[in-house]
Order: structure tokens, then C-alpha cells, then sequence
């Protein structure tokens, strides 16, 4: 059933009817015709529809990037939408003035995305560095300049630009004096706070016959048409959004996006390198939307926020209007795409046992592209030592069996023995035999065995490089 | 800076295809294509599509008016097939609807009858079949056979090399609608506005002054729609023509990624004969190269690879053979370098290994074989103003080869995982269009009463920089400042016969053309100012800084005054030229000849680390010397090497296009296709401007840019091969192309592999 919303994009207050499917990009380009947010891809892989979407609380708006290709326009209700358009000013804004100086735009499809993707990045980060403003720009793809010039531009402009320790009002009005923002972001909290509440998003579950949506990066790319053809519900993102502990568990809920867990500091505290691993996973505008419970729901045999949860030993609990479990995550894969989960069942968590201060982490993943691709296999590890034995040990694999794997077997082995050269090659063999890869578009089938194999071998040269000799391996 | 596209670009104001207001009535159209790679045509079922409520029409070849007929070079293409079918995505009926989605549902709703026939995909399986695009070509000099026997060193091999996408991100589509009197105006997303236009009038069955073809600016192109454009305007024509009302036509980005061609894939076989002081005394090479099902381009691009077979090596004896073959995929088509990359990957890789039998580093044999001022290229031009070995050394010097090799070697000695490799890569390309006759162009120029100028030409600007550089030309021509010269859009009405904006001629042959227009007006400015200013010697009359200056002296009539002054006086202000590159030609039965005006030379040192636990790489450096004669600006230049640099290494790295054994593209989408993001383009792109060098066949001295630095990204498939050797000294290779982390890491543990 269609739906009235009220937003403001850039400087103007809109009421449209819309259909709930219908994605931003399209609003953005059909209804207000607003052609500077540019269609490339419809699957959030390009950048180059990146808006900005600012959620009002009080006094202040929180900004974050979104592929507004697999976005629905009824989540940006109530809501700050921030494109190209809403970003110029008279004559050319501080960054637009940069990305002229020094070349870094040649065909111009791209540039609009670019240039609010480091808005973003501009509006959300306290301090400024090269290098997180570089990966705020990752989900954008050009194909013309080569990002040299790219990088040169946004070094300049971050290099200028200090915005430490300033409250979000003064930060505001700082990017303004420094001609980032037009003057009318500043206005933007009031406006929005006049809005009529408004919120589609669903506490309850579903009945079975509408289709649930979270972050719906995947929904979109995978079944855009038959969204739009069903009667479609919304994980409410407030309530199924937080990470805790909970006694000596760790609670995520199911609507938290992954750049919400690539930045606790709660998860930091058992995985120091959780940002590196997350950081190559999708981009951030998909990682500002894509959920947890969505990744591992959608059941991706490489998943790699699920490959990394079964190293945790992670439990799911779902729920229904009847009932409630708990399950292992690794019990929860049945088959390929096939889930132990009735359709009334929603997954609101994510639950996990608080490692001990001798646990050690590390996640592997190979892709043909490094940043912004799905693995070609992936594997994470988790393991405690008692006095030089593995007490506790989880290796899990993607990529390599029809479901994302924990190697049970190769764990199995691993407990209880000493990390040596041969403990390490015996492990080898036997995840060799628990896996059933299949050759497909991330790779040959001989490929992935030997991948998992090198990841494997990885796991332990990181964390353990002095208990095994590489010249066995390599 | 207000005329300038970039401007535009970074407020999101620019103009593309789909984004222009729509006129009143404008229906939407969809191409149904072929599922099938190969099949005899029975039957096309369109009875369930035609219930859609909002199809407004579904055309097949039976409504084409005029020949069924788009091949360029060869005709051997249907607009839409009729009896049988060639590959997977030919289109094969038009759907027009009142919506794009309605259009596209529909289309899903069309089953195609036909009896499958065997499907081939791989070039030399398509030779021993006899499926051939045009008959073998053989371009050659000296005698290879006798050569053999004086050769110290004989190393035979063969090469394989992957296709590229070329993902311009604006994808395919045009906007027709119907004038009167039977005629259409087109907006084309097309690098060859008159390739379009005649091809309307060929389906049409209309005279080419009906037809109106107008282009601003392309997202991208690459030589992607250099004749693949074509299509896609024709069917919106088709429409707009049939059904009276404006038609607009764009492809989704799967539909693109798997209708329409790419870089073609090659085979090789080579033998190179050197002798004990490493010169190479001969060089024979045979092409195979994967045209896909129609002719397309290809014969034209097997040409340039036959011209660059022996990149920038002089050679006493070759004999290259290039074979077009046809298989059951889409045409493949254009890309930069136009089959230049191909023809020299294939003696790069030759080189590398014949050094490697040598014992020797392979830049030592490179540079022992550099061509020289006045040497003959073996399809009979000689060179001339050779600046290649002054590039060579001065990168060598500059960037410190030699430290550098040290370092490189103390970082392998105390890495055991992390390696890395150095390569050199220089290069030597042809300019000009390889077809002689399409060397030619015209300009239109206005200045308008206020002082203000536009410009007509054939050139299309796709994101290269054109634009600004016809503006530059212009400006200082006329000595104003460039705010007032305004690129027009490319019309075939105020610019006829148009050749494709390509074969990285679209500055020197438009910008030479503007320049003639520009100076026809300025003789005719300086001879009125004379009269003015009661000056007999119109020589000493100049402008400068948009002022008249007499002997060099400035004075009070300025650019304003004296275009107002001639307009009065009943002076033209308006001047069309015409300009065609002279002295070139190539004799196609001799297969010799000087088909180029010129060549541009370079020199890249390349240096990459290669994960070699996990078989993955990342290049570190690029660091270039280029010949760009006197560049027209720094600014376009250095983004169009390092764009072309980056597109060059993805080509050889990550670009894998796949298909299965039945014609179906599987790598078909973004998340399936990876080109190069910001994270995998090279740590750094330094760059020379190579001193004290002009051209005086390019405008002020200028050269052409646009591919000749794609070719660089082949030395980083060789840094990456380098690295892995260290690792792996004793590495049996297969010089495959692209150099994938999967093909890395399986050549790295083939003995691993061999025990599991």
C-alpha cells in the first residue's frame, strides 16, 4: 500500500504518496527530479547515487552515507536527504573548488557521488585523516580518472580542514564558514524536529507473507521486482539496534548495521582489529545500511559477517508472535539458502559468550578485489590457550561448502594439542576433507581449497608466528 | 572557467542522456535479445508481452522499413535478427511502452522458438571450425624462415589474453523523436554521431539530411560507443518513426554488460630468434583473435595489432599474422588502444621469457632492441622525431633504477612472504586512424556580436578533455580569455560526415580544423583593425590579451570594440574549415605504407608487492616519462595518463570477464565484474612531461593522449610476475592474462596442489 511521507531533501520540505519499495535514487530522480544523483548500477556496488541521510535527535542531526539505489525512500521519512544539488552554493563550495584544481573529475557520472560521500565523511568524523577519508570514498567507483587525482583533492581538503573537539552545532557552522556546507544546515535540527512523526518501521514480526526487510542491500539487488509486488514490513531500526552486554554475554540486535559493529568499542575490546577486518566488507555507504541480521539471514554461503559470528560461537534468537529461541548460529544453516526458520520468525539477536583474556582473533578474507567485493573464501578464528594448548579453538570458512562452514572437524582435532608445524599441517588435511567448494564466478573449486588452505596457514602466521616453521608451508 | 564542463561536473549540473527533460508523449522503450548463443530461428512469441496493459507497440526486423542492416565495416549485422541468432543479447524486438518498467516486464514476457546450434567461444576453436570474420591478414619484413638460423636464442610460446569491460558508467541510450516531413532528431549517447545518422537512414530508408543527430556529452566511452552506440539509436529511431511520438531507450546496466561487446580476448603463438648479444633478429606471431559473432570493428582493430606487434623494438625480421575469428559471443568492439595492447602484451611476454632464458633482467634486453630516430617499423613508416630512448633513460635516471633494484632486492632477501618485482614498459603508438580516410574533420566557429564564441565540431567530449582543449586552442588562437569560448554540442546538422571521436585523434583533428576556422576569422579581424586604425601593414596587427596591438604595442581597441566594429563594417564573423592530416596512406595490398602522422613514446618503470601467502598484489608505483610534445594542458594530460594507466592494470589484473561454455556472460553485474577501485590503483603515479619536444602536427605542437598510456599497465603485469619469480624461482608460467590473485596464487603452489 502506498504511503505519505514527509522529508526535507537538501533546503525544501516534500510530501509525496510513494509505494513502499520504491528506492530513493528513483524518488530522488522521478519525483523531484533531481538529476544529479546519477543511476549506475542498482546494487549499491558504484557510488555513484550516494546521498546523505540525516536522522534529527534534539538539537542535532547525525549524517550518514547511503547507496540511494537500494534504499528505500520511506526510511528517509522524516528525515535530512542531502544531495549534489543540496550541497552547492554560489559560485563552487571548498571542495568542489579542489576536485576542479586538481583534475578529479573527467567524465562527470561519478563526481556527484564522490563529492557527497566526503561530505559525509566531513559532517560524521570528529578528526580528520587522510586515510578514513579515503575509505569513506571506497564505495565510489570512477572510471576515468583513476583516483589519483581523487586522492590529491581530498588530501588538500582534509589537510585544511580541523574540526576536533567542536560540538556538532559549532561543527556545523564551522563547515559552513569554511564554505563545505550551504548556511542552511544549519537550520536543518529545528526543521526537522517541526516534522509529523512518522515511522514505518515494524517492532512486530512478520505474518509470513510479507517480505521483512532490514537493510535491504540485499533484498534490492537480489529481488527488487517482487518487493515491489508484495506487501512489504520494515525491521524498526531503533528497537533492533544496539550492542551490550548482557552478564557475561555480549547482545547485537539484528537491525545493527555493520558500521555500528565495525565502531564498538565493546566488540574492539575482544577483536582490537575489528575496523581492518570490516573495512573489507562492502563499503561504507552498504555498511551505513546492511544489517547483521540480514547478512545472516540471506544465508550467503560467504557471508562474512556470519563467518566471523561462527567464530564467536554465536547464538541467534528468534522470535514469532508465538514463541521465542535460541539456536547456534551454526546449527541455523540447513542447506544452501535453506535456514531452520518458519517465515513468522524474525532473528531480533545476536548472542555471544564474553571471551576469556586469553582469547586471540583473526579474520582472513581473499576477494579478486580487495575492498568492496564478495570473498573468493573467507575464514575466521578464534582461540584460547591454557598453557600452551588450544583450550577453545573456531574456525569457520565461507566460500567453501554450500553453507557459511564452522570446521568442526578440523576444530575437533585442534583442542586440547599444542600449536606446532605438524599440528598446523594435520589441521590443514583435515579441513581439506570438510570442505565441498564449487567452482563459480569467485573462483575454480582448486582454487578455493588451496585458498582456504593459505588463510588457514594465515590465521596462525598471524597470531602465532613463532610456533611453526614456514619453509613446511610455503 | 564558467564554459568549462568540469565546472558543471562537480555541482551535479552536468547534462547526460537520462537526464535531459523528456519531450511531451515520449514512450519508453526495451530490447527483447536472444537467450540463446546460437539457434535457427523459428518463431518470435510476443502474444503474452502484447497483453501487458501499456505496451504500446512490439517491432521485429519485419518493421523495418529500409536494409535490416548496422555493420560498419563489414555488413554482415542485422539491426534485429531474423532467422538466426548469433550470441547471447542480440536484440531481437523492440518493446515500446508507455513506462520504462512496463517496457522491460514485458520484454521478460517474449519467448524466442529456435533450434539450437552448436556454440563456440573460443577463437581457435573457431579457426579449426573455419569461422572466420574476414580472411587471415599478414603484415611482414625481411625473412623470418632464413633469420632462424642465425639466432642464438629461439623461445617459442604461447599468450592468452582476457577481454575488458569497459564499464562507462552511463550506460547505452538514446532519445529519438519525430520531426516533420518524416525526419527525426536524435540525442545519442555515441562517439560517432554520423555513424548513427547514416544508419538511421539505412533502416529508415530516408535521406541522411532527415536525420538530426545532436550529442553533448558522454559518461564515459572508452571506444565502447564508438560503434556500439549505434543500436540503441536506431531502435529508438525505429520507434519514434513508427509509432509518431518520442522514443527513449536506455539499457539497464545488466542489459549493457551483457549485450554488448568488449576488449577483444586474444590467443598467440610466437617465436622471437635472438642472437648472443641479446638483439632480436626476428620476431614471427600469429593472432587469434575473438571477434565475437559479427564484424563490428574488429578487422580494423586486428590492423593496429598487427601495427604494434613489435611495440617500440626494432625488428629486421617479422612476419605477424592476425586472424579475426567469429564465435558465438557479442561483437567485441573499440577500447582503448584499439588492439595496440593486445598486439604488444603478446612481444612484451615474448621478451620476458626470452630474457629469463638469458639469464638476464628483461629491461636489459628491452633496451638493447629500442627503436632509434629513422629506424624501419616493419609495416614500412620510419620514425621520426624518436623520442623513445630519450624517455627510457631519463625515467631510468630520474626514478633511480638502480637504487631502486637494490632495495628491492634487500626487501626480497629479508621477506619471506612479502615480494616484490620491478618491470619496465615502454611504448611506441601510432597516431592516427589506421583508415587513411578518416582522417579528417571540420569546425564551425561564431563570434557572436558581444565578443562571445562557440565552436563546432566533430569532437564528442566523453570525459578526455576535448572540450577544454579545442577551447584552449581557440582562446589562444584569437588571444582571449577562454570564459568566452563556449563548446557547442556535436550536431550533424552543423557538422557533416562526422568521423568517431577516437583513435585519440579528437583533439589534433578537430582542434587543427578549429584552428583553420579560428585563423580564417582572426585574418579577416586583423585586416578590418588595419583598416581602423589606418595601419597598411596588416602584419603588424596582432591581438594580444584581447586587445589590438600594433607592432607588438598595445592599444585602446579591445576584443569587445573590434568584433563589434567588424559586425557594423559587415564583416563574417562566422568561418567553417575543413583540415585532413596530410602525407599519411597505407597500401592494403602490400599491407606497408606511413599510416601514421605521428608517434607518441614513453617510458614507465612499474613496481609492485605481492602477498605471497595469499596470492594477492598491489602496485605500488607507476613512475612514467611521456613524450606529450607541448601539452595543450598539463592538467587534462596528467589525468588522462593516470586514468589510462589504472585502466591498463585492471585490464591485466582484475578485469576477468567469464563465460560459460554455452556464450553466457557470468561476470554481469558490478558485484561479478571488479574494476579497479580507489584502494587498487597504485600507491603513487609519478609523472615526466618530457622536455624540449614539439609536434608540428598536432595543435601548438601538441600530442595526442588519450590511449597510448593504457599500454603502460602491461608492465604491471610483469612487476607482478618478477614478484612472484622471487618467490618461486624455479615458476613454470602460463602467460596468461589477467593475472588474477586465483591465477597467482595456483601458479605460486602448483607443487603444493600436485601433493594435495
Amino acid at each position: 500500500m502506498d504511503r505519505a511521507i514527509t522529508l526535507i531533501v537538501n533546503n525544501r520540505q516534500v510530501s509525496e504518496i510513494v509505494p513502499p519499495a520504491m528506492t530513493l535514487l528513483d524518488f530522488l530522480r522521478r519525483r523531484l527530479h533531481l538529476m544529479g544523483t546519477k543511476e549506475v548500477c542498482r546494487e549499491g556496488d558504484c557510488g555513484a547515487c550516494s546521498v546523505l541521510i540525516g536522522e534529527g535527535e534534539k538539537d542535532r542531526v547525525t549524517y550518514r552515507s547511503v547507496t540511494s539505489c537500494i534504499f528505500p525512500v520511506i526510511k528517509a521519512a522524516g528525515k535530512h536527504v542531502v544531495t549534489i544539488e543540496g550541497l552547492n552554493r554560489r559560485g563552487l563550495n571548498f571542495l568542489q573548488r579542489e576536485f576542479l584544481a586538481e583534475g578529479a573529475t573527467q567524465c562527470g557520472f561519478c563526481t556527484p557521488g564522490f563529492l557527497v560521500s566526503l561530505s559525509g565523511y566531513l559532517l560524521t568524523h570528529e578528526d580528520y585523516s587522510h586515510q578514513e577519508a579515503i575509505n569513506a570514498l571506497a564505495g565510489n567507483i570512477c572510471r576515468c580518472t583513476g583516483y589519483l587525482s581523487i586522492e590529491r583533492a581530498t588530501r588538500k581538503i582534509v589537510d585544511q580542514l580541523q574540526a576536533a573537539n567542536l560540538s556538532s552545532r559549532q561543527k556545523l557552522e564551522y563547515l559552513v564558514d569554511q564554505q563545505v556546507l550551504p548556511p542552511y544546515f544549519t537550520n536543518i535540527a529545528r526543521r526537522l524536529s517541526d516534522l509529523p512523526n512518522q515511522t514505518y518501521d515494524e517492532s512486530v514480526p512478520s505474518d509470513g507473507k510479507a517480505y521483512l526487510m532490514a537493510g535491504g542491500s540485499d533484498l534490492y539487488v537480489q529481488k527488487e521486482e517482487e518487493i515491489s509486488k508484495s506487501p512489504l514490513l520494515f525491521l524498526d531500526s531503533r528497537v533492533f539496534s544496539y550492542i551490550e552486554r548482557d552478564g557475561r554475554e555480549i547482545v547485537i540486535g539484528g537491525g545493527t548495521t555493520f558500521e555500528a559493529i565495525r565502531h564498538s568499542t565493546l566488540l574492539q575490546k575482544y577483536i582490537p582489529r575489528l575496523p581492518d577486518y570490516l573495512n573489507l566488507v562492502a563499503s561504507l555507504p552498504v555498511r551505513n545500511s546492511a544489517t547483521v541480521a540480514g547478512n545472516i539471514v540471506n544465508a550467503s554461503p560467504i557471508a562474512d559477517l556470519t563467518i566471523l559470528f561462527l567464530a564467536l560461537e554465536a547464538r541467534l534468537i528468534l522470535k514469532s508472535a508465538q514463541r521465542e529461541r535460541s539456536l547456534p548460529l551454526h546449527k541455523f544453516y540447513l542447506g544452501y539458502k535453506k535456514l531452520d526458520k518458519s517465515s513468522e520468525e524474525v532473528l531480533t539477536e545476536i548472542r555471544f559468550t564474553e571471551p576469556p583474556d586469553s582469547f586471540r582473533f583473526n579474520f582472513e578474507k581473499v576477494s579478486k578485489r580487495m575492498h568492496l567485493d564478495i570473498a573468493s573464501v573467507n575464514s575466521a578464528f578464534s582461540v584460547t590457550l591454557a598453557e600452551d594448548k588450544i583450550a577453545e579453538v573456531r574456525i569457520s570458512a565461507g566460500g567453501v561448502a554450500p553453507v557459511p562452514l564452522l570446521l568442526s572437524e578440523t576444530n575437533t582435532y585442534l583442542k586440547d594439542r599444542e600449536i606446532s608445524t605438524s599440528t598446523v599441517e594435520e589441521a590443514l588435511k583435515i579441513a581439506n576433507q570438510e570442505i565441498s567448494p564449487i567452482t563459480d564466478i569467485r573462483g575454480s573449486a582448486q582454487y578455493k581449497r588451496l585458498l582456504l588452505r593459505q588463510l588457514i596457514l594465515a590465521h596462525f602466521v598471524t597470531l602465532f608466528p613463532d610456533k611453526i616453521d614456514l619453509a613446511a608451508f610455503v | 572557467m564558467k564554459n568549462s564542463d568540469n565546472i558543471r561536473h562537480v555541482r551535479g549540473e552536468s547534462l547526460f542522456l537520462d537526464d535531459f527533460p523528456v519531450p511531451e508523449g515520449t514512450l519508453y522503450a526495451a530490447v527483447y535479445a536472444s537467450p540463446i548463443a546460437h539457434g535457427r530461428m523459428k518463431r518470435i512469441d510476443i502474444t503474452r508481452a502484447m497483453q501487458v496493459s501499456g505496451v504500446r507497440a512490439i517491432l521485429t526486423a519485419k518493421d523495418i522499413p529500409g536494409q535490416n542492416q548496422i555493420g560498419s565495416i563489414i555488413s554482415d549485422e542485422t539491426l534485429l535478427a531474423e532467422d538466426q541468432v548469433q550470441y547471447i543479447g542480440e536484440p531481437l524486438a523492440v518493446v515500446v511502452a508507455d513506462d520504462q518498467e512496463t517496457a522491460r516486464r514485458a520484454c521478460r514476457l517474449i519467448e524466442l522458438k529456435a533450434d539450437a546450434l552448436p556454440v563456440v567461444t573460443d577463437p581457435r576453436e573457431a579457426y579449426r571450425q573455419g569461422h572466420l570474420l574476414a580472411p587471415p591478414v599478414v603484415f611482414s619484413m625481411g625473412d623470418t624462415e632464413s633469420a632462424w638460423a642465425n639466432c642464438n636464442l629461439i623461445v617459442e610460446d604461447r599468450v592468452d589474453i582476457g577481454g575488458q569491460e569497459h564499464l562507462y558508467l552511463e550506460t547505452q541510450g538514446a532519445l529519438a523523436w519525430p520531426t516533420e516531413g518524416d525526419g527525426l532528431k536524435i540525442i545519442s549517447s555515441t562517439q560517432g554521431p554520423t555513424a548513427v545518422q547514416r544508419n538511421i537512414a539505412r533502416v529508415l530508408n530516408l535521406p541522411m539530411h532527415r536525420v538530426e543527430v545532436d550529442v553533448l556529452r558522454l559518461g564515459g566511452a572508452f571506444g565502447g560507443k564508438e560503434d556500439q552506440a549505434t543500436s540503441w539509436a536506431v531502435m529508438a529511431a525505429l520507434a519514434a518513426h513508427h509509432l509518431k511520438q518520442p522514443v527513449k531507450l536506455i539499457l539497464s546496466r545488466k542489459e549493457d554488460l551483457y549485450m554488448t561487446g568488449k576488449r577483444h580476448p586474444y590467443s598467440a603463438d610466437y617465436k622471437i630468434g635472438l642472437n648472443a648479444g641479446g638483439k632480436i633478429l626476428a620476431y614471427q606471431v600469429t593472432f587469434y583473435q575473438n571477434g565475437g559473432a559479427y564484424a563490428d570493428l574488429s578487422t580494423a582493430i586486428l590492423e593496429r595489432t598487427l601495427f604494434h606487434a613489435t611495440n617500440s623494438y626494432y625488428i629486421p625480421n617479422v612476419r605477424a599474422t592476425g586472424i579475426s575469428c567469429r564465435t558465438n559471443l557479442p561483437p567485441n568492439t573499440a577500447f582503448r588502444g584499439f588492439g595496440g595492447p593486445q598486439g604488444m602484451f603478446v612481444i612484451e611476454a615474448a621478451i620476458h621469457k626470452a630474457a629469463r632464458a638469458l639469464g638476464w633482467p628483461a629491461y636489459r634486453l628491452q633496451q638493447k632492441n629500442l627503436l632509434e630516430e629513422g629506424d624501419l617499423l616493419y609495416y614500412g613508416q620510419k620514425t621520426e622525431a624518436c623520442h623513445l630512448k630519450r624517455c627510457w633513460d631519463e625515467a631510468i635516471d630520474r626514478y633511480e633504477l638502480s637504487r631502486r633494484e637494490e632495495e628491492v632486492h634487500k626487501f626480497n632477501s629479508t621477506h619471506r612472504l612479502l615480494k616484490k618485482g620491478l618491470a619496465m614498459m615502454p611504448i611506441t603508438f601510432g597516431i592516427s586512424f589506421t583508415n587513411s580516410l578518416l582522417n579528417q574533420a571540420s569546425a564551425l566557429i561564431h563570434v557572436y556580436t558581444d565578443g562571445s564564441i562557440g565552436i563546432s565540431t566533430a569532437a564528442i567530449e566523453m570525459g578526455q578533455g576535448v572540450n577544454q582543449k579545442i577551447r584552449t586552442v581557440v582562446a589562444r588562437l584569437f588571444s582571449v580569455d577562454i570564459d568566452r569560448v563556449k563548446m557547442e554540442t556535436t550536431n550533424t546538422t552543423r557538422i557533416a560526415n562526422t568521423s568517431a571521436t577516437a583513435a585519440s585523434t579528437g583533439a589534433d583533428l578537430n582542434g587543427n580544423a578549429a584552428l583553420i576556422a579560428g585563423q580564417t576569422i582572426l585574418n579577416r579581424l586583423r585586416l578590418h583593425a588595419a583598416a581602423l586604425l589606418g595601419i597598411k601593414d596588416t602584419k603588424k596587427i596582432d591581438i594580444r590579451d584581447e586587445r589590438v596591438c600594433i607592432d607588438g604595442q598595445p592599444g585602446d581597441l579591445y576584443w569587445p570594440e573590434l568584433i563589434q566594429s567588424a559586425y557594423v563594417n559587415r564583416i563574417s564573423l562566422s568561418a567553417q574549415a575543413y583540415y585532413a592530416t596530410p602525407g599519411i596512406y597505407f597500401n592494403r595490398r602490400e599491407n606497408k605504407g606511413k599510416p601514421f602522422a605521428y608517434h607518441v613514446y614513453g617510458t614507465a618503470i612499474i613496481e609492485a608487492t605481492l602477498d605471497c601467502l595469499r596470492g594477492t598484489y598491489a602496485i605500488d608505483s607507476v613512475q612514467i616519462v611521456h613524450d606529450f610534445g607541448q601539452s595543450l594542458d598539463p592538467l587534462v594530460d596528467r589525468g588522462q595518463v593516470e586514468g589510462a594507466v589504472v585502466q591498463g592494470i585492471g585490464w591485466l589484473t582484475l578485469e576477468e570477464l567469464v563465460q560459460d561454455s554455452q556464450g553466457r556472460l557470468l561476470s554481469n553485474t558490478f558485484s561479478t565484474y571488479k574494476v579497479p577501485d580507489i584502494y587498487s590503483a597504485p600507491g603513487e603515479i609519478r609523472l615526466t612531461f618530457l622536455s624540449g619536444v614539439d609536434n608540428p602536427l598536432g595543435p601548438f605542437n601538441s600530442k595526442a593522449i588519450g590511449e597510448p598510456p593504457l599500454m603502460y599497465g602491461i608492465g604491471a603485469y610483469f612487476a607482478i610476475l618478477n614478484a612472484m619469480r622471487e618467490f618461486s624461482p624455479e615458476l613454470n608460467f602460463n602467460y596468461r592474462a589477467p593475472l588474477t590473485p586465483e591465477r597467482v596464487l595456483l601458479s605460486l603452489y602448483q607443487t603444493k596442489l600436485m601433493e594435495t
